[in-house]
């Protein structure tokens, strides 16, 4: 067993640390502040190559391991939640798609600009009333001659309303199936075509300098080419989407569990009370050592699960795991981290009050802590 | 325009330092190594002259294969290639040992000029840059914060800042240049980059193959001994100049630097 990581994934975890604490630490407060995405970071962060991660070099991706991509996303995570969030879901659940259905004339048209981060893609699954019931998606995609006709609603789609947000994958009712259920496809929707509005959601607790929309559907028509890889393979796609997409959620688990651990073990070390450091005080001292141990329990499952994954084997269970297992010991080293930093950690001049915030998406997105659950029980032969 | 930037690692300066049993080294166990931030100075600033006007940036390391990592990032901000100069013999060796192996390899390479910082900051000595120049017998340029190439490439112009005012130079090349904090903005080591550089040559030299005497290197072959490391002191705790007044607090701030401080 060789637990180590190679020369070129420590290069890459440095040099992403370094990058986000120089160019989003300084920021991340004030755009979580204002509820604002910022066109700035996000040029920035496709300069240093964080987009198309896992993407062959022939379609203008970096060509890296799952492994690298995940660190990559975690040492984001580790500074703001918000710009790993745009990170992840563009790659993940953006370019993912595309890449792993699209035929050769759908890759070469969109993903260059994907990988190099002057565009952003939406993926649009959730809606109002199909949130962990996915496949009960009421968006539907009628073939009119060579056209689709698309109609309904998404909500929750991250990265859709950027100004340069080029479409979204809409997974939509196109049919029904011999054995009467209905039949899913995945549809391809670029921005300005007519019926199809994105609307950028506001108010959010977490996540706030990311960009989540709302999309709407009116009589939409693009062409019959459009459709992501065979007719009725949708809802097998957006599943598989997310068994890639959970690891990248395990990834903002474990780089947020990083963050508040780093910042509570400084702060609790600086900080005195009687006298002394409060990390000399055993009651402290033990949160520290068991945010520790969790953080390298969660790394462990998590890189596990992208190690079956870039040698093609199973992973949905592990990444059902890591995904679980990260976003519940960030919970318990965000509630640990604003507990150390007491009356200070509740004031926004904190980051560990952002991370408290930030956290409770990871139980939620992509598939809840519940889903999760049903996941392995169903993997483990219990349900 | 060839260049060549002289690289050392070092602890990353977030590291806490703790002093070996022996009391004259550090304990290395839990160290994370970086490039010297003065090197990497060097390495930006031979980058920005090779998109100018071309040519190769080389990068030279010493030290134990750990060093590998900090001259793979130097590679991956975009140099061409690599070369570690590693040997058992050289452990223990002092700045003069290690300019002397540098100068070695450097008689080998093609190079207009040559970075290094202008001292890595484990040992603060400073020596190695010029102790090179010297050794190979062109001008060096030390504590340089602007460089300006020659349109022909074939002079340079540095500025070295001197008690707020500021030193401009020019030189012939070939020159060594040691770099100074405010010379530029290191860029970061890219995904892309990260990539090319697995492809990128990285040679090993031992001593043996430098043509050079394992007895003029190591512990044994040292000019300065070191005798003893200690911690810095503890910081003393500060102390509040009591007064009712401005002209209160500042006769009795003055009395405190006298009496106390005895800094006049």
């Amino acid at each position: 067993m060789d637990f180590s990581l190679s020369m070129e994934q420590e290069i890459l975890r440095n040099s992403v640390r370094d990058f986000a604490e120089k160019e989003i630490r300084p920021v991340a407060r004030e755009l979580d502040e204002k509820e604002e995405f910022s066109h700035e970071t996000m040029q920035k962060m496709a300069e240093l190559g964080l987009f198309g991660m896992f993407v062959s070099e022939k379609y203008g991706g970096q060509g890296m391991d799952y492994v690298s991509y995940i660190i990559a996303t975690e040492e984001i995570a580790r500074v703001d939640g918000s710009h790993a969030a745009t990170v992840a879901a563009a790659n993940s659940l953006g370019v993912g798609p595309l890449y792993y259905f699209g035929n050769e004339e759908q890759k070469v048209k969109y993903l260059p600009k994907l990988c190099s981060g002057e565009a952003l893609w939406g993926f649009g699954l959730t809606e109002p009333n199909a949130g962990s019931d996915a496949g009960n998606s009421k968006t539907t995609g009628v073939l009119e001659k060579d056209q689709w006709v698309v109609n309904g609603s998404k909500i929750f789609i991250t990265n859709a309303s950027t100004r340069i947000t080029t479409g979204v994958t809409a997974l939509c009712r196109t049919g029904t199936r011999e054995d009467g259920r209905p039949e899913l496809s995945c549809i391809l929707i670029e921005m300005g075509t007519p019926g199809f509005e994105a609307r950028e959601m506001h108010g959010k607790l977490m996540w706030r300098a990311s960009n989540t929309s709302e999309l709407y559907f009116d009589d939409c028509r693009v062409p019959q080419e459009n459709l992501l890889g065979p007719r009725g393979n949708g809802f097998h796609q957006m599943m598989q989407t997310l068994d890639g997409g959970r690891l990248s959620i395990g990834a903002m688990g474990l780089g947020g569990a990083q963050g508040c651990f780093d910042l509570s073990l400084q702060y609790s070390r600086e900080r005195e009370q009687f006298g002394k450091p409060i990390s000399n005080f055993q009651v402290n001292a033990f949160k520290l050592a068991d945010m520790a141990l969790e953080i390298e329990c969660a790394r462990l499952i998590l890189y596990k699960a992208c190690w079956l994954r870039d040698n093609e084997k199973p992973f949905s269970k592990e990444a059902a795991m890591a995904k679980l297992h990260c976003s519940e010991v960030m919970y318990r080293c965000a509630n640990h981290a604003v507990q150390l930093h007491g009356g200070y950690g509740l004031m926004k001049e904190y980051d560990v009050e952002r991370f408290y915030r930030d956290q409770k998406l990871l139980e939620i997105g992509e598939g809840t802590s519940e889903v999760q659950r049903i996941v392995i029980s169903r993997l483990i032969g219990a349900l | 325009m060839n260049i060549v930037v002289c690289l050392k690692q070092v602890p990353d300066t977030e590291t806490q330092i703790k002093i070996g049993p022996d009391n004259k080294s550090i304990v290395t166990d839990d160290i994370k190594w970086v490039i010297n931030p003065y090197d990497e100075f060097g390495v930006e600033e031979a980058l920005q002259l090779k998109e100018k006007f071309g040519g190769e940036v080389t990068v030279v390391g010493m030290g134990p294969k750990r060093v590998t990592e900090s001259i793979r990032t130097a590679l991956a901000m975009g140099a061409d290639k690599g070369i570690l100069i590693t040997d058992d013999a050289l452990e223990g060796s002092d700045s003069l040992a290690t300019a002397k192996a540098l100068a070695a390899v450097l008689k080998d390479l093609e190079y207009d000029l040559i970075f290094t910082g202008q001292r890595g900051v484990d040992d603060d000595m400073g020596v190695v840059g010029p102790a090179l120049a010297e050794l190979l017998g062109i001008p060096n340029l030390s504590l340089i914060v602007k460089v300006e190439a020659a349109e022909d490439g074939k002079s340079v112009k540095v500025n070295r800042p001197v008690e707020g005012e500021t030193l401009v130079i020019e030189s012939s090349l070939p020159a060594l240049i040691t770099a100074q904090k405010g010379l530029n903005e290191p860029r970061y080591a890219s995904l892309p980059g990260i990539m090319k550089a697995k492809k990128k040559p990285l040679e090993e030299k031992t001593l043996g193959d430098l043509g050079l005497d394992a007895a003029q290197f190591g512990e044994g072959a040292r000019k300065l001994k070191i005798l003893e490391m200690t911690p810095p002191p503890e910081r003393a705790a500060g102390k509040i100049v009591e007064g009712e007044t401005p002209q209160e607090k500042a006769a009795e701030l003055a009395k405190l630097l006298h009496e106390e401080a005895k800094v006049f």
